[in-house]
């Protein structure tokens, strides 16, 4: 009965997401956001949802060697250890949010090895070419004083990971993101479109939340320099 | 964990090697992780295994790999392979520039590869 076995599948894996986000949910957020660096928290349920869709679809947590560049407090990093990465380092500029995600991994309590670095992404590349598997990102936006620090992220994050790159960009640049990924020979898809439920973290943010439209992208660099390894 | 350090090089601009990364250690710890061999193995290939036995040596865990790689369907080998990439972790010591001599610091097991201005 191939209708029942389906909706019970259905079912484990609204379980499990539904788990993953509770996970998240305890990831504690920047106590001080910065303006600067446009600090804003990956919401547990687009986390979940992204980190989920990476993991079940195509196959690029579990087992894999993970890199999440402009990790903040951690949450993207503490979802794909509890989804079983075999590895994951994470790499922020802000030592305020470093600290505060050492906190989220401990309290997490995983089983996976998980590293922190503290470094700027715009400038920081690993010694070798595509050392990770995949590499996960929320970007800054880049808006106010941060113009294009979204493509530069994604642009490090291209040279880092020799499978799959998951990142959130808003829906307003997609077709310049499709343009440049076609320039830097990457497949660029975008897997959902999502509403970016901004609270009012900063000051200047008249309003209480502001929504934004957000996409969900997954990008292949064309040409890995070494074949990915399939893994049984 | 050494896994990250044979990641990490010397960004500072005008460093021509900055690879490896000299490692120093005043506190090291070792977490259990779970074991997957085929992990060793799909990693094993972008690891400079000369640099990784080195950086064990100079934390006192050198005596844990063979001088020369053995073969990926040993799972001894594996089994060193993955203690020695993922269990031990430096929590406080430094990375030296083997080029430019500059020193960054891990504090609480986070290496600060944070540049200054006119470093980059």
């Amino acid at each position: 009965m191939p209708l029942l076995r389906s909706a019970t599948a259905d079912a484990l894996e609204e379980m499990r997401l539904r788990e993953l986000e509770a996970v998240l949910q305890q990831v504690d957020g920047f106590e001080r956001p910065k303006v600067h660096l446009e600090q804003y928290v990956t919401t547990p349920h687009i986390a979940a949802h992204m980190l989920y869709t990476a993991a079940t679809t195509y196959g690029d947590i579990e087992g894999r060697a993970v890199c999440d560049l402009g990790c903040g407090t951690g949450v993207l990093t503490v979802g794909c250890a509890a989804l079983g990465a075999s590895y994951v380092l994470g790499v922020d500029v802000d030592a305020d949010a470093l600290a505060i995600a050492r906190a989220n991994i401990d309290e997490a309590e995983l089983d996976a090895p998980v590293d922190l670095m503290r470094g700027d992404v715009a400038v920081w590349a690993p010694a070798r070419a595509r050392p990770f598997d995949t590499v996960v990102l929320n970007p800054p936006f880049g808006t106010k004083n941060n113009q294009g620090a979204d493509m530069l992220f994604l642009q490090r994050a291209l040279a880092c990971a020799r499978g799959a790159v998951y990142s959130l960009h808003k829906t307003a640049t997609r077709d310049h993101i499709l343009r440049k990924a076609r320039e830097w020979r990457a497949q660029c898809e975008v897997l959902a479109e999502v509403r970016y439920d901004l609270q009012a973290s900063y000051k200047f943010h008249r309003r209480k939340s502001v929504d934004v439209a957000v996409d969900l992208l997954r990008l292949v660099p064309s040409s890995p320099s070494h074949p990915l390894i399939e893994m049984r | 964990k050494l896994l990250t350090h044979n990641f990490l090089a010397s960004n500072v601009v005008g460093v021509r090697q900055g690879y490896p990364l000299r490692l120093a250690a005043t506190a090291v710890q070792t977490r259990e992780v779970d074991f997957s061999a085929d992990f060793v193995r799909n990693v094993f290939g972008r690891v400079d295994y000369g640099v990784l036995r080195e950086a064990a040596a100079g934390i006192g865990a050198g005596d844990q790999l063979p001088m020369e790689p053995d073969a990926l369907t040993n799972e001894d080998f594996l089994r060193q392979m993955h203690h020695v990439l993922l269990e031990i972790e430096v929590v406080e010591g430094s990375l030296t520039c083997p080029e430019s001599g500059r020193v960054f610091p891990i504090v609480n097991g986070i290496p600060n590869m944070l540049l200054t201005e006119d470093e980059v």
